[in-house]
């Protein structure tokens, strides 16, 4: 009788044991699944990029099928509206995130902003292109960098929000209070001390804020357009690294193809390079 | 604490007034006068900008309806259910692109979650501690890859790819079974809905594994160490002590990754097939989603009822994020609440 119990406990270790290995073995499978897709995209990237980049592709002006030419007016185009957007929201968001921490942050109104700000943070951005494209394009008649710019800071404002948020709070209230001890009135408080201290995590923010918006492409579609041609001037269609990549990746010319992907692999270099420079500036002051 | 000083005024204050009405000596020192009154400004200036959140989410939800306001009164809630979309007769309906945009991110859910449980369980309970952070940091790398290098990358490699390896065998396997063999019909052209669906799930599974991950690290150690005093394996400490512990957070990251999905573009854009008709359940037909609607027809739509329906389209994806991402808030809301009262 006891033998046969044992034997049915040690039947049954045995099962669980194997159930483990077998679930061990299949978490470490789901892992190496995840990096396989990250190494397979990172390496045809580099693989059909680099072959497709050359002086002239950072020089010369996007061509029309079948001619030699470049992407310049593109990266121009992305560089003025990631900037300009970047230096539009970012204000705004860190003064928003100064408001959820320093202000009333028990308050009805910051509870719902907080909410209201997590729905946006992961609202699709198509539809942020769609609400300039109502606003300012339909009512000004023209696609235009403006309306390039307000579309992407409008994607800016929710990132820098939250991070801006998350890291005022974990700065010390002795700090705070340290310097209202010191008859600092509370703007210069929160300036010079609260939001000096937490510096490197609203910075990693605002980094990842500007490589979320330099790789978005469908804000832009109904909003800057393109242009194969170099324009400065922001009232007229301008063009943008992401869309030209779409237009030119689906077209069936092979000389757009391969700029595409020479954008492409510019892109997700540059995008990669903010991620990781963001992390390592959160890790050194961490 | 802070917070009953931030609104206070300065302690320093009073003195120098009284002082200064006493002995008319040398006026105040500016701060002090000024203080209050930059404050207030400073203290507006927050205030709006942390308004300009609530302004921003009206006014999306005001101007598309406005804008789609001619398809909703001609079509009204029929629009849902209608598969016609013809800007040549001006006729449209969105089904088509709304079964297009439910079924990829279907597809997506279903290949992400069990990935990414098998990734966060790797990450809290399996991986050696120096292992983590590179790891960890690698899957969200995948986060930040522009969705057009997916959808590019998708189009001119993967596409083909599974066209040969994987959608040519499961015809050839799936061709005399009835049924089945209906959902794997269609040209195998690695374009359509399997496609945009395996896509997605590549592009969610970051977002679904951190959360759960983050979620899994609340787990009171206690918990897990008693259940690991007694004898169980690491499989079933997390099935059986962290998984129920975590169910709303879990649940929440799911949501967060659906609400993605339904929301993602470019990379749908480009392998989906744009085809706006519904006429198989076939995995491999090519289709259309609310989003690739929109960024392929948007922009040369003229004014009129295609525009209209198509901002109406628009609506339609940002009440489903919007109740999505909602309910997904709120339990992983709910897990922070539970979590405070029990440690």
């Amino acid at each position: 009788m006891s033998a046969t119990l044992s034997q049915i406990r040690t039947a049954r270790f045995a099962h669980r044991k194997r159930v483990n290995i077998f679930a061990t073995a299949l978490a470490l499978a789901a892992m190496a699944f995840g990096l396989f897709w990250l190494f397979w995209i990172l390496w045809e990237t580099v693989r059909l990029g680099l072959g497709g980049l050359s002086i002239a592709t950072l020089t010369q002006m996007t061509p029309p099928p079948n001619e030699v030419g470049g992407l310049a007016n593109a990266i121009y185009g992305s560089l003025l509206m990631v900037v300009l957007a970047t230096c539009l929201g970012t204000p705004i968001g860190v003064m928003a995130g100064i408001y959820l921490v320093e202000f009333d942050s028990k308050s009805w109104l910051a509870a719902t902003v907080r909410f209201v700000n997590d729905i946006l943070l992961s609202a699709p951005s198509i539809v942020v292109g769609l609400f300039v494209y109502a606003v300012v394009v339909s009512r000004f008649k023209s696609f235009s960098g403006y309306a390039g710019i307000l579309a992407l800071s409008l994607i800016v404002i929710p990132v820098v929000i939250r991070t801006t948020e998350n890291m005022l709070a974990l700065v010390p209230a002795g700090l705070r209070e340290a310097a209202y001890a010191l008859g600092a009135p509370n703007w210069k408080v929160i300036l010079s001390i609260t939001l000096t201290a937490a510096r490197a995590g609203v910075i990693t923010g605002v980094l990842l804020a500007v490589a979320r918006i330099a790789g978005e492409t469908a804000p832009l579609l109904f909003t800057a357009l393109s242009n194969q041609f170099w324009t400065s001037s922001l009232s007229e269609p301008m063009a943008s690294l992401p869309v030209t990549i779409f237009k030119f990746a689906m077209s069936p010319y092979e000389n757009w193809q391969q700029l595409a992907w020479a954008g492409v692999f510019l892109i997700t270099m540059a995008v990669l390079g903010l991620n990781i420079a963001a992390r390592v500036l959160s890790r050194s002051k961490a | 604490m802070s917070s009953t000083l931030v609104h206070g005024d300065s302690p320093s204050q009073n003195p120098v007034q009284q002082s200064s009405r006493v002995m008319t000596k040398p006026p105040p020192m500016k701060r002090a006068r000024s203080g209050p009154m930059a404050d207030r400004i400073f203290g507006y200036a927050a205030k709006a900008s942390a308004l300009i959140t609530l302004v921003l989410l009206v006014a999306i939800l005001a101007s598309l309806t406005i804008s789609a306001w001619p398809a909703i009164s001609k079509y009204g809630l029929s629009f849902l259910t209608s598969t016609t979309w013809d800007p040549v007769q001006e006729d449209f309906g969105g089904l088509v692109m709304i079964y297009g945009t439910l079924a990829t991110s279907f597809i997506a859910l279903l290949i992400a979650v069990p990935v990414s449980f098998g990734i966060a369980l790797f990450l809290t309970e399996l991986s050696p501690a120096w292992l983590k952070r590179p790891l960890g940091t690698a899957i969200e790398l995948l986060a930040a890859v522009p969705s057009i290098v997916y959808g590019m990358w998708g189009l001119l490699v993967f596409g083909p790819v599974l066209a040969t390896y994987v959608q040519q065998p499961i015809q050839a396997m799936t061709a005399g079974v009835p049924y089945i063999g209906a959902f794997f019909s269609g040209p195998p052209v690695g374009i359509g809905i399997l496609s945009a669906g395996i896509i997605l799930a590549i592009m969610i599974i970051p977002f679904i594994a951190s959360v759960m991950r983050d979620v899994f690290e609340v787990t009171p150690p206690l918990l897990k160490e008693s259940a690991y005093g007694l004898g169980a394996t690491t499989w079933e400490v997390v099935t059986k002590v962290v998984l129920p512990y975590t169910k709303a957070g879990v649940i929440g990251g799911i949501m967060l990754g659906l609400g993605r999905a339904i929301g993602e573009t470019m990379a749908v854009t480009f392998v989906i097939g744009n085809f706006n008709q519904l006429d198989s359940l076939s995995l491999f037909q090519a289709a259309n989603s609310i989003t690739s609607a929109l960024a392929n027809e948007f922009a040369e739509a003229g004014e009129g009822l295609h525009q209209a329906s198509l901002m109406y389209l628009g609506l339609v994806l940002f009440f489903i994020t919007f109740v999505i991402l909602s309910l997904s808030k709120l339990l992983l809301a709910q897990l922070r609440k539970s979590e405070g009262a029990k440690s």
